[in-house]
């Protein structure tokens, strides 16, 4: 049981991570309907932002305390990352918003080659581990909480409330879901469609940058090819979630994580891939809209 | 745009006005972008830990770059574009007859391509032809060949599939695996890929009848990966990330045989000098057999009631089904044929390498493969044979970029850039040319006489 409970732990330690970054995918997938392939690199992007801001703060200023050298981190990764995405929706999706389907997914997945190979050009091909920066453990009852854990599960959460809040009271988050549920009447009604998609871009982005340098945080290293699987996993989570739905695409993360830390604790690690992506096949074969979203219904 | 002003004069001055402002502008945003990733490096030192080196000259030059491409952008190369487009608008009326060579392309190309080896081995000699002939033709018309395949799938069907690289890969499996088990020969086995490449379609094609779009790539997506992490970790038959080596040659339909101490060697029979080159020629004129052969079979299908059924998918699913075709048998053969042809492609490709391992099905493979397609312009042939030509033969010239070493000096390795320019090459092209290379579609079907229909107005269905 108590075995069962940490796992529990891992797993929503891990699924926080994904679901942070899912919400990057189901928002740009909700607001222009197209699948960011780069958004997995943009979140690697965050945490080598992260990587280098705590080695130039490491370098420079010893001793600098732990809380001040993460906020800094997490700030100085959310603005990259923004400023990174801001730049390729101007660039490469922008353009070809009115084209058909095909072409933004083609350059996205063009962005996220490109991307990672700057990333491996620039900084090089190894690992980048740093030491360990949050060490305390915790045990309650028999299971061993670390503070990293306890951070990354608090962070989201504020986090999703601060970004609940954005989406669902304030007049941008009227504009977005004006944005999504019909571009050209929101246009028509005075909104900047343009400004609220790039903003849509820079958030998701953020959140990104955020789960990042969380990830760095938990794993204490990165490396250039670190976007792609937890960008495909965070994908899967946002459309296992329904894509489109914000606490969808939580929902989703935190269950790819719960299946991939309790598959590995109870089968094979080595198949844990698999297990996620079988699972995704037959939620979608099931229920092709996911657990919470919306029905497509075609109007012919 | 400028303001419209009384003198040209004015506007010239308030273009380069705008100009310099962008250009700043593009500076202020590359700088940002690129303080961190550039103007730091993190590298380790002696004691194995990480350090930070500045390089700020690197960052200057990626600014500078920045802001004169902008300038120069927004000065000489947008007017261009748009004087370009108007004039196209303007003569979009004029019916032009096409030129003798893009009449007669295909048969040109085809030709060309029967004489290229010969040709290779005339100039370069016969061991310098390896190099033209394996690098440049045999790997070019593999991935002509798998984007072929892909564009039944994609290009006609409208199926979005971003997992065609495990049908490649279940065809080299197959080929490496019977044929170290069984000894089975190449020809034999050939055909047998191409079937246990498309029941895998079928079996992969059946539980995602019911999605749509960008739902069936992500599980198109799983699949693929489902499939490379099984290669991976089911050691004992795919013995994992070693791969399978040793694999058996293709022969001369078993009278010519290319392995060094077979009695019928092909170069000890004709009394030749011993050379791979031999193998690499006849290995060329099987994968431009087998890529001619899925052309002819695409277009041969195109003018069947299943090609018919499959463009009429791709247009339009729900008036598909209204006029009574059935869409479970019509997506599952697109499936099944576009993963026979990457079948056949990967026993080939087991052929060739003499070795496989998961390493060369990731997912990346997919994303090429669906970016030459969409490239190519979806659809259209030629156009996806131009874009693999470009993409595929572009990134491979890099290899060969060894001067620039005397430029940047002898630390520089062009290969290192590969896919980070294969990667802007894609967004680059896709967003100039949104239609590919070949925007154009000659229509299935029409009713009174062939009239060539820009493919701007056919959009790619819902799958």
């Amino acid at each position: 049981m108590e075995y069962f409970v940490q796992q529990l732990v891992n797993g929503l330690t891990l699924g926080s991570i994904y679901g942070m970054i899912a919400i990057g995918y189901t928002m740009v997938y909700g607001i222009i309907g197209m699948i960011n392939f780069a958004h997995g690199d943009i979140f690697m992007l965050g945490g080598f932002a992260a990587l280098i801001v705590f080695l130039a703060l490491t370098s420079l200023f010893a001793g600098v305390p732990v809380v001040i050298a993460l906020l800094v981190m997490m700030i100085v990764a959310m603005i990259m990352a923004s400023l990174w995405n801001w730049t390729i929706e101007r660039v490469a999706y922008r353009p070809l918003r009115g084209s058909f389907r095909l072409a933004p997914l083609i350059t996205a997945i063009g962005m996220s080659i490109a991307l990672s190979n700057f990333i491996q050009v620039t900084q090089g091909p190894r690992n980048k581990p740093i030491p360990p920066m949050v060490s305390s453990v915790y045990n309650i009852a028999g299971i061993t909480i670390s503070l990293k854990q306890i951070l990354i599960i608090v962070i989201t959460a504020v986090l999703l409330s601060v970004f609940w809040y954005i989406v669902h009271r304030t007049p941008l988050g009227r504009a977005q879901r004006a944005t999504e549920q019909d571009r050209k009447m929101a246009a028509l009604l005075g909104i900047d469609v343009d400004r609220t998609i790039s903003v849509t871009f820079i958030m998701g982005a953020a959140l990104a940058a955020v789960a990042g340098t969380m990830y760095l945080m938990y794993y204490g290293v990165v490396v250039f090819t670190d976007g792609f699987i937890p960008g495909v996993k965070a994908f899967t989570a946002a459309v296992l979630g329904g894509i489109g739905s914000l606490p969808g695409a939580v929902l989703g993360g935190l269950l790819i994580g719960l299946i991939e830390s309790l598959w590995s604790a109870y089968f094979t690690i080595d198949y844990k891939d698999v297990a996620t992506f079988s699972i995704l096949a037959i939620v979608l074969i099931f229920k092709p809209s996911g657990i919470l979203g919306r029905p497509e219904v075609e109007k012919v | 745009m400028a303001p419209v002003s009384a003198t040209p004069g004015r506007a010239e001055a308030s273009t380069m006005a705008r100009a310099l402002r962008e250009a700043v502008l593009a500076g202020i945003i590359a700088f940002g972008l690129f303080v961190l990733y550039v103007g730091l490096k993190t590298d380790q030192n002696i004691s194995n830990e990480l350090i930070l080196v500045p390089r700020p000259g690197l960052l200057a030059i990626f600014v500078g770059l920045a802001m004169v491409a902008r300038f120069l952008g927004v000065l000489y190369i947008q007017p261009a574009m748009k004087r370009r487009r108007d004039a196209k608008s303007a003569a979009a009326d004029l019916e032009l007859q096409p030129s003798y060579v893009k009449r007669n392309f295909s048969t040109i190309a085809i030709i060309a391509l029967v004489l290229y080896p010969p040709l290779m081995v005339a100039l370069f000699g016969t061991q310098g032809s390896l190099k033209w002939v394996d690098n440049f033709g045999i790997q070019i018309l593999i991935y002509v060949m798998l984007a072929w395949g892909l564009n039944i799938v994609v290009g006609l069907a409208g199926l979005l599939d971003l997992g065609y690289v495990a049908f490649y890969a279940v065809g080299a499996y197959s080929y490496a695996l019977l044929s170290t088990h069984l000894g089975l020969s190449f020809w034999v086995l050939l055909p047998m890929a191409g079937i246990l490449a498309a029941l895998w379609g079928m079996i992969l094609g059946f539980p995602v009848l019911r999605l749509r779009g960008d739902y069936l790539a992500i599980v198109t997506l799983a699949f693929g990966e489902i499939i490379r992490l099984v290669l991976i970790n089911w050691t004992e038959v795919t013995q994992g990330t070693f791969g399978i080596s040793g694999i058996a040659k293709a022969s001369i339909f078993g009278i010519y045989s290319f392995d060094v101490g077979a009695p019928n060697n092909f170069a000890k029979v004709f009394g030749l000098p011993m050379s791979a080159a031999y193998y690499k020629i006849f290995l060329f004129y099987v994968i431009l057999a087998l890529a001619l052969l899925t052309a002819f079979v695409t277009i041969r299908l195109r003018r069947m009631p299943v090609g018919r059924a499959w463009e009429a998918l791709r247009e339009d699913e729900i008036a598909c089904r209204s006029l009574g075709i059935n869409t479970v048998t019509t997506k599952l053969t697109a499936f099944a044929t576009g993963a026979m042809f990457g079948g056949f492609a990967g026993s080939f490709f087991a052929a060739r390498q003499g070795f496989v391992s998961p390493e060369s099905f990731v997912f990346l493979e997919s994303a090429v493969i669906l970016a030459i397609v969409v490239l190519g312009g979806m659809g259209s042939l030629v156009g996806i044979a131009v874009a693999a030509v470009v993409m595929v033969g572009g990134t491979e010239m890099l290899r060969e970029l060894t001067f620039l070493k005397a430029i940047f000096g002898p630390d520089f390795t062009p290969e290192l850039y590969r896919m980070l320019l294969f990667g802007l090459a894609m967004i680059v092209v896709m967003v100039l040319k949104p239609r590919g290379f070949v925007g154009s579609r000659e229509p299935s079907a029409f009713l009174h006489a062939r009239k060539s229909v820009s493919s701007s107005f056919t959009k790619e269905g819902h799958g």
